[in-house]
């Protein structure tokens, strides 16, 4: 072997190793940077009224976003109300009866495209089946659009964190005669429950950002929604049509949201994580 | 690795005589509800082909290479959104895949465990942060910052070449690109990482028992054995770009047209509904829109299709030999 | 014709906490066939994994004492382990061609990565190798099919043409046959005699009959430590040591 080989293949080693170093860097930076600059104007703009007070109108400063923060509560609950229950029990069937079955791969196998359909068509869909047929914008259409989003990612984290159950378990509680429901039901999902749970609250804390699926769904509202069937205000829309506006007062507003929401969705994974470690150690 | 362990356990299957009742009943349940998650995918299929009849009828397949987009007087082609949907996508592509690569690498191949694993995670994060909130640093940091560094930049260095031609916006093409970059590549690296880790032992070793570097057993064992599941994970960030929505209306410019600068604002597919869905005014207009989300969704469910069969595949693979 | 290749002295491996290898010293001599036998988990693996520098690539992994080849330290200070890698062949308990190469590159791999480029070169190199490693005539017809194609026996003889296709100074086999059945395993210990010919060869093996057919010398490894070392007809005939003699009449192990 030649020395000269040896030396430039050192050389590209060390080189290529170091590039992969810097893309990671690189990658942190960016996430850093976002966070820190959202933060970074967010706590300036930010105050009691942005929790308490309904937007004012143009022209007026000052003013919050409290329907907004209601709103997003309220397509969230409505959104649980359909991802929840479906996403559990199809969870529950793929980790119990559809292993290595042509239905639990083709259930899976939907799910995971599901899961990839841009948020936009789902706005699309909500709006064909709930807002053609009552002709006008509501909460509940926005929440059927988000309640469906988050189906696939319910039924994955259940199934994946079920399937975590030892199979002793199964087999030692059916050897005491449980029937296969009550071994389901009241072994198998309690000592998953934990992960389950933490599986649905990083799936809230996605669709809670969604913008897209509500823009004529939920579309917005400047005064408080009363009811489900009034159209609603909601974070992401109202930073969207902040963002996007030319005043100044309502630029700084959307940051405030901007950070809000940031919060609200890193708080949740954060969380997630740290409920997770502890089951892992206990 | 929670992916890779599916264990064969399942309870007797349906038909199987002498079951209670009860267990009848839940098993049937939970099927059912199982069951319509297939449901959904047909239901909004239909959905979309069944509001989108009024354009489908009127333009037929033209419509897919039609340029002109006049809600006025009602002609409309769809030729400058796949356009741009495809170019930003691309652009995005370009700038994720290798810097997603070399992150996924560093996380599997140098990384000790109490690095990798949090670094793994706030990547992750970068997938957490909403659309939206991208939309507003794009707004206020990416536009500013290619107008006035980037684009001259760019324009004096390759002017010579069609796509960095024309004033600086701002907003455009690029923008939407690099900021589809940022937006895309945890997905690259979150799944190449797990893939990398998957390769064998024996693979590695057999590489280096020949002389070769770190660097060398990486671009002889290592990314050849997981070029399927590297594939995977490049088709699902291409399918996350091609529909993404919020960032990308906010900083693409929305214009239909074609231009070969990237300097110049073009317009998605994504974009389009986005924008004008509430404005337009006739059955015509709003059904065409419709028709648009019926093409992306076709798109990103083809994409969709092809990533996941790519990646289960590793992993049916890793399972067999090891 | 007693050159040494390999002096090894005072030789300690651990895994994290765990103790594998305890002041092992020997001396390995040039075109000799060594095997070492144990049971599992005695070390074996562990000692020849030393021989090419490879134990360390697993995390946690250390190792103390010197090891010459040809009279340098191979774990000096400016030592690049990749060298010695270079010049010390290996072949793995588990056939592991490279899946998404064919036949051709599988064997050429090592060469390209030393900068052979020449076509005609690579052309002879390759076939030298496959004809060394008996594999020739089964495989001159699908040199450009994958190497994952081939039957378990003749992806471990690829394997073995991969490794001497670069000429190593020596070939070191960790329980080649393990994964093979009889009939494999009796073309690879035919073609073990051929090799030591030209090679230095050091083999781990759990299979007794194999050790006393293909080795001049054996040694006897247990719970980390080096029993016994001497030439393959002592050990088995006339064994010094009672938990040798223990061992290869089957009393434990």
């Amino acid at each position: 072997m030649t020395r000269g080989l040896l030396i430039r293949r050192r050389i590209s080693n060390v080189l290529m190793l170091s590039l992969t170093g810097v893309c990671t860097a690189l990658v942190l930076g960016v996430l850093f940077f976002i966070l820190g600059y959202i933060t970074y104007h967010g706590i300036s703009a930010l105050d009691w009224d942005f929790f308490t007070q309904l937007p004012k109108p143009v022209g007026e400063s000052g003013g919050g976003m409290a329907n907004a923060i209601v709103g997003t509560v309220k397509l969230l609950a409505l959104a649980s109300l359909i991802g929840v229950p479906i996403g559990f029990l199809g969870g529950v069937y793929l980790s119990e009866y559809g292993r290595k079955t042509t239905a639990g791969f083709l259930i899976r196998y939907a799910a995971d495209i599901l899961n990839g359909i841009p948020s936009i068509v789902m706005g699309i869909f909500a709006y064909t089946i709930v807002v053609l047929p009552m002709g006008h914008f509501s909460t509940v259409a926005g929440g059927v659009a988000l309640g469906i989003m988050m189906i696939p990612i319910a039924v994955r984290s259940t199934e994946e964190f079920l399937k975590l159950v030892p199979d002793s378990i199964r087999e030692a509680a059916l050897a005491l005669g449980l029937t296969e429901w009550k071994v389901v039901s009241f072994v198998v999902i309690p000592t998953a429950f934990r992960g389950i749970v933490t599986g649905i609250m990083l799936d809230l804390a996605r669709v809670s950002g969604e913008t897209a699926p509500l823009l004529f769904t939920a579309f917005s509202n400047r005064f408080w929604s009363r009811g489900w069937l009034e159209p609603t205000a909601s974070l992401p829309v109202m930073i969207y049509t902040y963002a996007v506006a030319p005043y100044d007062d309502w630029h700084r507003q959307a940051w405030a949201a901007g950070m809000v929401l940031l919060l609200l969705v890193l708080g949740a994974n954060l969380l997630s994580r740290l409920i997770l470690r502890r089951q892992l150690k206990g | 690795m929670v992916r890779s362990s599916i264990s064969p356990f399942r309870f007797a299957a349906f038909h199987r005589p002498g079951v209670s009742p009860a267990d009848r009943f839940f098993r049937a349940t939970v099927f059912t509800v199982a069951m319509s998650v297939l449901l959904i995918m047909g239901v909004i299929a239909f959905e979309l082909v069944r509001n989108s009849r009024l354009p489908i009828a009127k333009f037929g397949w033209g419509f897919l290479w039609g340029t002109t987009w006049d809600p006025v007087a009602e002609r409309f082609g769809a030729l400058p959104f796949l356009y741009g949907t495809l170019v930003s996508s691309a652009l995005a592509l370009l700038i994720a895949v290798p810097v997603g690569l070399g992150v996924a690498i560093f996380l599997s191949e140098l990384a000790p465990r109490w690095l990798s694993d949090p670094v793994t995670f706030l990547v992750e994060l970068l997938a957490a942060i909403p659309s939206v909130i991208y939309g507003l640093v794009g707004i206020f940091v990416l536009v500013p910052l290619i107008r006035n560094s980037l684009e001259p930049l760019l324009s004096a260095a390759l002017g010579f070449l069609p796509f960095f031609q024309g004033a600086p916006y701002g907003v455009g093409m690029l923008t939407a690109g690099l900021l589809l970059a940022m937006m895309v590549v945890p997905f690259v690296v979150s799944v190449s990482r797990e893939i990398l880790m998957a390769v064998p032992h024996s693979q590695r070793e057999a590489v280096l028992s020949l002389g070769a570097t770190q660097w060398e057993m990486v671009r002889i064992a290592v990314l050849p054995y997981a070029r399927s599941g590297i594939m995977g994970s490049i088709f699902l960030a291409l399918a996350r770009a091609l529909g993404e929505t919020m960032a990308v209306t906010m900083v693409i410019g929305n214009r239909p047209e074609i231009r070969l600068s990237l300097f110049e604002p073009g317009y998605t597919m994504a974009a389009v509904i986005a924008n004008e869905f509430t404005e337009a005014t006739s059955d015509l207009y709003v059904q065409t829109l419709v028709e648009i989300g019926l093409v992306l969704f076709a798109v990103t469910i083809l994409v969709n299709a092809l990533a996941r069969l790519l990646i289960y595949n590793v992993f049916t693979k890793v399972e067999v030999r090891e | 014709m007693t050159k040494p290749v390999y002096v090894i002295e005072k030789l300690n491996a651990w895994f994290g906490e765990r103790h594998v290898l305890k002041d092992i010293t020997l001396t390995i001599v040039l075109q000799q066939v060594t095997a070492l036998i144990g049971p599992s988990g005695c070390g074996k693996s562990t000692f020849i994994r030393c021989l090419n520098r490879l134990h360390e690539v697993v995390p946690g992994a250390k190792v103390t004492g010197t090891i010459l080849l040809d009279g340098e330290d191979i774990y000096g200070p400016t030592v690049d382990p990749v060298v010695i890698r270079r010049r010390v062949g290996m072949v793995f308990q588990k056939p592991n061609p490279f899946p998404t190469m064919s036949v051709y590159d599988n064997v050429a791999a090592g060469l390209r990565l030393n900068g052979v480029r020449r076509r005609a070169i690579l052309d002879e190199r390759v076939e030298r190798a496959l004809k060394q490693a008996a594999l020739w005539d089964e495989v001159k017809d699908v040199l450009n099919k994958s190497g994952s194609s081939l039957s378990g026996g003749q992806q471990q003889r690829l394997c073995i043409a991969r490794a001497i296709a670069i000429e190593p100074e020596v070939l070191l086999l960790d329980e080649p046959c393990s994964a093979l059945d009889p009939i494999a395993t009796a073309r690879i210990e035919e073609l073990l005699l051929e090799l030591k010919k030209s090679y230095t060869i050091l083999i781990v093996t759990h299979n007794m009959q194999q050790a006393a057919r293909v080795s001049d010398v054996t040694g006897f490894f247990l719970l980390g430590e080096l029993i016994e070392f001497n030439e393959t007809r002592q050990i088995f005939t006339n064994p010094k040591d009672r938990r040798t003699e223990d061992y290869i009449t089957g009393r434990f192990g």
